[in-house]
């Protein structure tokens, strides 16, 4: 049963992944740049290579023909692994992404962790005291840090975390304390959240009848909640989280460029900046793919996880 | 319109959030009339002042008067955002019904926004920009077309649960067309969330619009920009703090109204519902 059901998933990928190379060839069709230029500016290593071979290599690539040969000629090129090269460091496409991408996983991992160590613990505790105090200062915490763009919290956690402790704010490389900043701050819509789900989660799981059984069977509340309740409220937590790391990796964009961690996002921000269309258009297609393969994940964990909502189909 | 004054009586959050966005809304649009200094006009013997009677929120690195560039820059940043949601809100509902209620469209409509969802709204925002230039249209244009995607699943999500309850049976026994059915029995249905959503939408624009001002990749200086003028401000923390500080405190005070009153719609619309979304 789960067999067809992912494969049911991984074929309804193949039109988003038809759409997804679409708009990012759309998006590199339109802007300025010859890609044929600039992969001969890399591989002949020369500033201004000769008119004739960007002429011959722009009508190999396809470029000048019309739209949907244009299309699938670039297709194949992408797929073959062939993604272009940069204007500005002549390495390959693929050799900056593969430099980038690990940081930003880095990067979005820990702001999960960060996020699952503070958000479920206090959404437990602000359930078990409903309306107590510790509830209301989370539902406040919740909307302040909800309001607050992240390159604000950026700035706050910078003087805080520079001026006071001795964790370097700037500069990419190196070992994980150059990602704690960064990471905190990504992490700070996410835990606003996720606490909320996790208090609702845990007071709903609660209200069980197979709760009030346990209770009733003599069970102490310590054992009830730990052994019992928890596990069934933790369930949408952990879909919920899962459903936002993709937005995570959005996040990572904004906060890359703020603390200058050379990941994807910040990748892509210097590529736009610099009209680096070949990098762009990298970038492009692997914040998407990278997405989908995430939801896709999410979403088979999901059905694996709770059997009750298989056979809900679109 | 009784039932709106019951529901502010009884809700200070509520109305706390409808004030501050009246507040800052008036401001920006009469920014012209209430800014006491031309915010593009440079001081260089003032530059980098503390708040003073002709400067209230003192100056910036060029002698700019920080207060007219704020409540400039917040009116681009409203007009934008508004702007958007006008085009993002109807668009996704209509898709979104009609994905709902004519089953035949419904696959190929959610695989539109599964492909539009797969960017994440920066990436797509900041590629479109790139493409089209950073002007305000240019934003407009980058919101606009992935933007739609988030209300049409949320209609279509409602126009499913709603399409075969009994009044809409009822109205479609009494002879009512498809289209009557839609805009007149299902849609009314849907104000609550949709208000909810676009008001948090509306606070997530203007984080997102301050947010490629921050980088460089909106609206371009010297126009005022409220992301721009918080970038500025950071280096000048130490001698110029008002900068950052009203720049940031604006955008967030923005999102703030925003949220209260979306978070608040929230609750009255479903009371157990405890999460925000953005």
């Amino acid at each position: 049963m789960m067999c067809t059901i992912i494969l049911n998933r991984l074929l309804q990928l193949i039109p988003v992944m038809v759409g997804i190379s679409l708009i990012t060839f759309a998006v590199i069709s339109l802007s300025p740049g010859d890609p044929a230029e600039i992969t001969l500016r890399a591989t002949l290593g020369t500033e201004s290579p000769p008119k004739e071979a960007v002429a011959k290599l722009h009508e190999e690539m396809g470029l000048d023909d019309p739209w949907h040969v244009s299309y699938l000629k670039w297709t194949s090129r992408v797929v073959q692994g062939d993604l272009g090269y940069s204007y500005q460091t002549k390495r390959s496409t693929i050799e900056e992404i593969t430099h980038a991408l690990p940081i930003t996983f880095e990067l979005a991992f820990l702001s999960m962790f960060f996020s699952a160590a503070v958000a479920i613990p206090l959404g437990i505790t602000a359930a078990l005291r409903q309306n107590g105090p510790v509830d209301h200062l989370c539902r406040l915490t919740s909307i302040i840090s909800l309001s607050s763009p992240e390159f604000f919290v950026a700035i706050v956690f910078m003087l805080l975390g520079g001026v006071y402790l001795g964790i370097l704010p700037v500069a990419g490389t190196g070992g994980i304390e150059y990602f704690i900043l960064p990471a905190l701050t990504l992490s700070v819509g996410l835990t606003a959240i996720t606490m909320r789900i996790m208090r609702t989660s845990m007071i709903e799981t609660l209200e069980q009848d197979y709760i009030r059984t346990a209770r009733a069977k003599g069970l102490s509340y310590r054992k009830v909640i730990w052994r019992h309740a928890l596990k069934n409220a933790l369930l949408p937590v952990l879909i919920y989280m899962g459903t936002q790391l993709g937005w995570i990796f959005g996040g990572a964009v904004t906060i890359e460029s703020i603390f200058a961690l050379p990941g994807l996002g910040r990748l892509l921000v210097n590529s736009v900046s610099s009209m680096d269309i070949m990098v762009v258009q990298g970038c492009m297609l692997t914040f998407a793919v990278i997405i989908v393969l995430i939801n896709l994940g999410v979403d088979l964990a999901h059905l694996y996880l709770d059997p009750s909502i298989r056979g809900q189909g679109e | 319109m009784n039932r709106a004054w019951e529901l502010l009586r009884g809700n200070a959050t509520l109305t706390t959030g409808i004030l501050l966005f009246l507040l800052i809304s008036v401001m920006a649009i009469t920014a012209p009339t209430i800014s006491p200094n031309d915010p593009a006009e440079m001081n260089f013997e003032e530059r980098l002042s503390p708040p003073s009677a002709s400067f209230p929120l003192g100056t910036d690195q060029f002698g700019r008067c920080v207060f007219s560039r704020i409540v400039y820059g917040a009116r681009t940043s409203l007009f934008i955002a508004i702007i958007s949601t006008l085009i993002v809100v109807p668009a996704g509902i209509v898709v979104g019904m009609y994905a709902g209620y004519f089953s035949r469209f419904d696959a190929p409509l959610m695989r539109l926004t599964d492909i539009l969802l797969a960017f994440p709204g920066i990436v797509l925002a900041i590629a479109i920009v790139g493409v089209v230039g950073p002007t305000p249209a240019g934003i407009i244009l980058s919101f606009s077309i992935p933007g739609w995607a988030k209300y049409a699943r949320l209609i279509r999500g409602s126009t499913l649960s709603l399409k075969n309850s009994g009044f809409v049976e009822a109205a479609r026994a009494l002879g009512a067309s498809d289209t009557y059915i839609l805009f007149h029995h299902i849609l009314p249905n849907s104000y609550g969330p949709i208000i909810e959503i676009a008001t948090l939408g509306l606070g997530s624009k203007i984080i997102a619009i301050s947010g490629l001002g921050f980088l460089g990749l909106g609206i371009q200086p010297p126009t005022p920009e409220l992301g721009a003028i918080l970038k500025d401000g950071v280096v000048y923390l130490q001698t110029a703090p008002m900068m950052a500080l009203s720049a940031g405190g604006m955008i967030m005070l923005f999102v703030l109204a925003t949220n209260l009153i979306g978070s608040e719609l929230r609750s009255i619309a479903d009371p157990r519902s405890d999460t925000i979304e953005l």
